[in-house]
Order: C-alpha cells, then structure tokens, then sequence
C-alpha cells in the first residue's frame, strides 16, 4: 500500500513491542481464568461424611451427599452377593484394572467394598455424570435384558452396572461405578472421602 | 473538509435540514442506500428466503423479552427456581414475557435450520460467498451455546442433569478432560458457581459475540449480494446505469416482502404462546417443572429437540461404532495408498495417520480379541481412547464439518433446480435422518434406535465426506443467464 521503502529498525521495534504486549496480555489473562476455578469456599464444602448404617436392611439402599455428589450405600442380601459371581463375562473391567476412576486396593475384590455385604459407591454414571436408578430386582424389565441379575441402570444412554457397580460390556459408560476413599469408624458409622491414607 | 462534499439530502421535506446536518458528520445517506435502497436483491426470491429476516426478528424479540426476565430472575442456587415460578406467577404479565423467550428459543433454532437448508438447496455457500456461510456456522454454534448456558437458568431438573451431561462430554478429552471440566463448573459438580457463570455467559458474553457474527454475516453479504433459487449471479448482467438487471431495492421491495413473512410467523409464534406454550413438553420439558435435585436424576433425561440430532449421533458412539469406524478409516488409508493420485509422502503420510486413527479407535484391541488373543488385547497401548471420548468428537464434527461445506460441493451448479433429480433425493434422505435422528434423541435408548443412530450418523458424514465425488456425478441441466421469474 505504501510506496516508501521498509525501515528494518522500525519494524524490528515494532515486532518487539507487539511480543511485549502479547506477554504483558497473556499475564493479564491470568487471574481471570484462574476465577473459573473451584473457590474457597467449594473446596472446603469437600471434607469427609460420616454415616450410621446400623439401621440399614439387606437389600435396602441409602444415598448421603459428598462433595455435592450422591454416594450409595447398598447392604446386599446373600442373592445378591451370589450374582456378583456368575456375571463375570459380561462385564467390562470385572477385577476393576482401569485407573481413570482409581478402586482404592481395600475394594479391588469381587465384591468392590471392604465388608462384603455393604457397598458403596459415588451414584454418578461414568459416562456423563447422570446419576443410575437402582434395579434390583432381577428378570426382564423394561430398557434391561431378559437375564438381568439386578444392579444399576443409567437413565440418560442405558448405562448398565451390576450389584458392586461394575459395568456391563458394550455400553455407553467405559469404567465402574466410583467406590471412594473410605474406612470403617466401628462396625455400623463409616466416613466417606477419607481412609487410612487421607482424604479423596 | 468532508462535510462540505457531500450533497444536501432532498425529498424529505421537513426533514430535509437536520438530516442534512447528520448525514455531514455520520454516513447516513450512504449507509441507507448501500444496505437498503440500492443493495439490489434478486427479483425471483421465494418462500425460503423468509427465514434470514425471521431469524433477525427473533433475535430482536430474545434480545428484548431478556433484558425483562433479566429484571426478575435471580441467578442463585437457591433462589432461581423461584425467581422463575415467581416471574410466571406474580410478575404482571410476566408469563407471557418468559413463556415469549421460551418458544423464541425453539423458534430460533426452527428459522435458523430451514435458513440453513436453504443454502444447501440452492447452494448459496458456493464461491463468492464462503465467508457468508462461515459467518453463519459460526453463528450457529454460538447460538447453541446461548441455548445451552440460558437452559441451565430455570435450574429445573432437566437444565440441572443436561448442563451436567454436557459438561461432563469435556470430561471425556483424555487428559486435561476432568481438570477442564472441573474449570467449567467451578465445583466438583454443577452448582451455584456454574449457574452465576452460565447467567453472565447467555446474558452478556454470547450476545455480545452473536451481535458482532450476525453484522459480520449481513457485511459480508451485502458485499458480495444474496444467491437466489437459481444460483444465477445477477451481477453479471448489469443496464447501462450499473444496476443488475434482475435485481429489485430491498427497500421498499424486500422490506414489505419480509414484512408479509413477518406477519404469518407472529401468527403461528401467538398461536403457541397462548395455547401451547410447552408444545407438548417439546419447547418446555416436564421434568424441568421439578426444582433440580443433585442426588437424583430424572427417570428420562433428553435435551431439547433442537440438540437432539446430535445428542444421537453421541448416544450410537458405542465400541461397536468405534469398531466400525476404525474399519472405515484403514479402508480410507489404504484407498489413498493405492488410488489417489497425491504424491508417494502424502500417501504415506496419509495411510500412517489413518492407522493412528485406527488404533485410537481401539481397532487394534477387537482385531486381538477376534484373534482370540485376550492376553495380549489387554494391553494398555492397545487399548486407545474411549466410546465416549469420540461421541464427543463424532458430535463435535457433525457441526464443524460445515464450516467446510463450500469446498466439499464440486457440482458445477450452485442451485438444485439444475443438478440431477437424485440429488435432491439425496438431500431428502439426509433430512429425514436428521429428523429421525432428532427424534431418537428425544426417546430413551433402545436397540433398535441405538441401530438406527448409528446408520444415520455414519450417512451424515457419508454425505459431507463423499461430497467431492457425488455432487460431480449426474446429468446437470443447463443453467439460464437470467433467473427464472414470472411476476404475478
């Protein structure tokens, strides 16, 4: 556009005030994508729950908030313990090997849970973070299959998981139900999101 | 200076003087004419040409019936639910204002999808005119994410477990996914934090950017002037005064045109604001009349039909269509390999990518497993990234692959009227995918369905992939040098 010749030193100036700006903007942006993320104040609604389950059935299911997110606890009936055993080939990950949801060593067992009996789990879908509807009873049901031996059902793509939140193969969800970090208090209160180790 | 340039403005009469006055210190008279009075339109418009003044409208209308709600609603975890039953229920007139946003919303995406396919139709992206259409896209995409930020605001059910389904697809990018989704929501799951946020992304951030987008597409427009149902440049053939000789002013002509359209689509928008102003549960769903509960969610949760096409095509992402995608790029690796006509690197370098693809797609793993060698498939480095991780990218695609849409078309004809007949049929079949998939969306999973999704996301991008070579196919008709146009 301009017919003058190029003066080398201008655009050499030119060139480093624009980098300078440039790192000047980048620094500048930074507290403002640092203000997306989780403040204060949520991290520290994040400690550990404590739960009394003396009053809990077999087969009977209760759900306490962690974290903002739903955390099951299931005491299984001896029916229900027995499935565990018989569904091993139609799961995805049955000895809980993938690390994206990490199972602590205490539930890396058939049963995924410290007592057999009891189990508990993050209630969040690892697909999209719905939240799965208890299924128990076993048979044919609608969205499940003829030989359903009970567990948990996604409502939003179909999600299948059975009674210690391992899921079924060739689903939407790649990884297991989450069995967070927890201990026993005494025989009947457990505290979730801390064990032996620390915190989740 | 300039001023003392210009020509006085006539025939206003009274007003003569003081816009003479303002067209001296502000380009007026030229903005005028260049965007209304002498942007010369083709003549031979028709029905299909309603929808980019409708989408204009209902901009406005969003814009406005907004800035009210804005006035009522509170942006908090505890109190928006409220705020919204309380704007429904107490504010005067209230319902009408919100129930008007609403059915805008639904509206919105209803005249942005026929303004769409009217490009397809007549090929209105086609040289000179790309950046029109991108404009357009870009348009598209932010008008998804308004849609999908203001759908969290009602903090019903449905706008609770929809915002935590999407956000959770960022989650999915290996990586840096749950570190970016946890950045998203400001909190280990949505909260009041993603809901304050959300409010100041669809009141203020998007609409900034959508306002620029859309006078970014009329500029762009206006420069190089509309297509028409003939795909007959009108430029080409001018009178001795410049004028395109089959073009009309948009004003007065297009104006009042438009105005005709405008009236008919009040109609229908009146007609569904007060007699169905949730259209079924479709413009409004059931579920988000229930506050959101974070420990519980609804026993069918479906986004709003406008997202459900796409919301399908990441429901049929499963380790079978990854499987099947996989197979699709070896054999698009190898065809390159042994047909194309691109230079020996480029082939390699083709081919190895589409292995790497391949791999990804956990292809590798089932070739193992088919093999019977289950030790082996349980590798880590066989085992690639998730279903899940390429739902997002399938649905991401679906949108992005249309940004490219110019260059994809190679028919040596812009309009339908003039390419074979299977090529409208063609389109057909695409439409009605698109329908079937939306409404697959909107249903709970199912085999059948989940079928279904699969072979009509793969012909969605069959058709934009395959593209260069089908739209050259064919006996074409032989294009007119003036349009086609009968006056009434």
């Amino acid at each position: 556009m301009s017919d003058q010749p190029v003066d080398p030193s201008k655009r050499t100036w030119l060139i480093a005030s624009t980098c300078t700006g440039a790192v000047g903007g980048a620094f500048a942006a930074v507290p403002f994508v640092t203000s997306f993320t989780p403040s204060e104040r949520a991290k520290a609604a994040g400690a550990p729950v404590e739960v009394d389950v003396s009053d809990l059935k077999p087969g009977e299911m209760r759900t306490v908030e962690w974290r903002g997110k739903p955390v099951w606890i299931v005491r299984r009936t001896e029916e229900q313990l027995k499935s565990l055993a018989t569904d091993h080939d139609r799961l995805a990950d049955p000895d809980s090997e993938r690390k994206a949801y990490p199972t602590p060593d205490y539930a890396r067992n058939p049963q995924r849970s410290i007592k057999p009996e009891y189990f508990i789990a993050v209630g969040i879908c690892s697909h999209l973070g719905c939240s799965p509807a208890s299924k128990f009873q076993p048979g044919a049901q609608p969205s499940l299959p003829e030989d359903w031996p009970g567990g948990f059902l996604c409502p939003c793509h179909g999600s299948t998981f059975d009674m210690a939140g391992r899921v079924f193969k060739n689903k939407p969800a790649p990884d297991n139900l989450e069995v967070p970090r927890h201990m026993y208090l005494s025989d009947a209160r457990i505290l979730i999101g801390r064990d032996e180790k620390g915190d989740a | 200076m300039a001023a003392a340039q210009k020509s006085p403005v006539t025939g206003v009469g009274p007003l003569n003087g003081v816009l003479t006055w303002v067209d001296q210190r502000f380009p007026l008279v030229s903005l005028w004419e260049d965007h209304l009075s002498k942007y010369y339109a083709p003549k031979n418009f028709n029905f299909w040409y309603f929808f980019g003044s409708l989408a204009m409208l209902v901009l406005v209308l969003q814009i406005t019936t907004g800035i009210f709600l804005t006035m009522h609603y509170k942006p908090d975890a505890t109190l928006a639910f409220a705020s919204v039953e309380y704007i429904m229920r107490d504010v005067p007139w209230g319902s009408l204002i919100r129930t008007m946003h609403s059915t805008g919303a639904s509206a919105f995406f209803i005249v942005v999808y026929l303004h769409m396919f009217r490009g397809l139709l007549y090929g209105s992206y086609r040289q000179p005119r790309e950046l029109v259409w991108i404009f357009g896209c870009l348009i598209f995409l932010c008008l998804m994410a308004e849609a999908f930020f203001g759908y969290l605001l009602p903090w019903g059910q449905m706008s609770y477990w929809g915002a935590q389904v999407i956000v959770n697809l960022f989650a999915a990018i290996p990586v840096i996914g749950p570190d970016l989704a946890l950045w998203i929501r400001g909190d280990y799951v949505v909260g009041d934090a993603t809901l304050n946020r959300f409010f100041s992304f669809h009141v203020i951030a998007v609409p900034l950017v959508l306002l620029g987008l859309v006078a970014a597409h009329i500029l762009a427009l206006h420069e190089v002037g509309s297509n028409n149902p003939d795909g007959v440049e009108i430029k080409a053939k001018k009178d001795a005064s410049g004028r395109p000789l089959d073009g009309i002013p948009f004003h007065p002509y297009y104006t009042i045109h438009d105005l005709y359209g405008v009236a008919v689509f009040l109609f229908i928008f009146s007609a569904i604001i007060f007699f169905a102003p949730e259209m079924g549960g479709y413009f409004l769903e059931y579920n988000n009349f229930i506050p959101a509960d974070p420990l519980k969610t609804p026993a069918h949760i479906a986004p709003v039909w406008y997202f459900t096409p796409y919301y399908s095509m990441l429901r049929a992402t499963t380790d079978d269509m990854t499987v099947v995608l996989a197979l699709l790029a070896v054999l698009v690796g190898l065809w390159t390999l042994l047909r194309s006509r691109l230079r020996l690197p480029f082939k390699l370098g083709a081919f190895g990518a589409a292995v790497v693809v391949a791999w990804l797609l956990g292809g590798f793993k089932r070739l193992l497993l088919v093999a019977g060698m289950e030790a082996q498939a349980k590798l880590p480095m066989f085992a690639g990234f998730d279903a899940k991780f390429w739902g997002v990218v399938i649905m991401g695609g679906a949108v992005i692959v249309l940004f490219f849409l110019p260059w994809l078309d190679r028919s040596p004809v812009k309009s339908i009227r003039y390419r074979p007949g299977w090529h409208f049929w063609l389109y057909m079949v695409f439409v009605i995918f698109f329908g079937v998939m939306g409404y697959l969306g909107i249903q709970p999973p199912s085999p059948v369905g989940e079928r279904l999704s699969q072979v009509g996301t793969l012909f969605y991008f069959g058709f934009f992939f395959l593209m260069p070579w089908w739209s050259q196919l064919g006996t074409f008709k032989p294009v007119p040098d003036r349009v086609t146009f009968q006056p009434h």
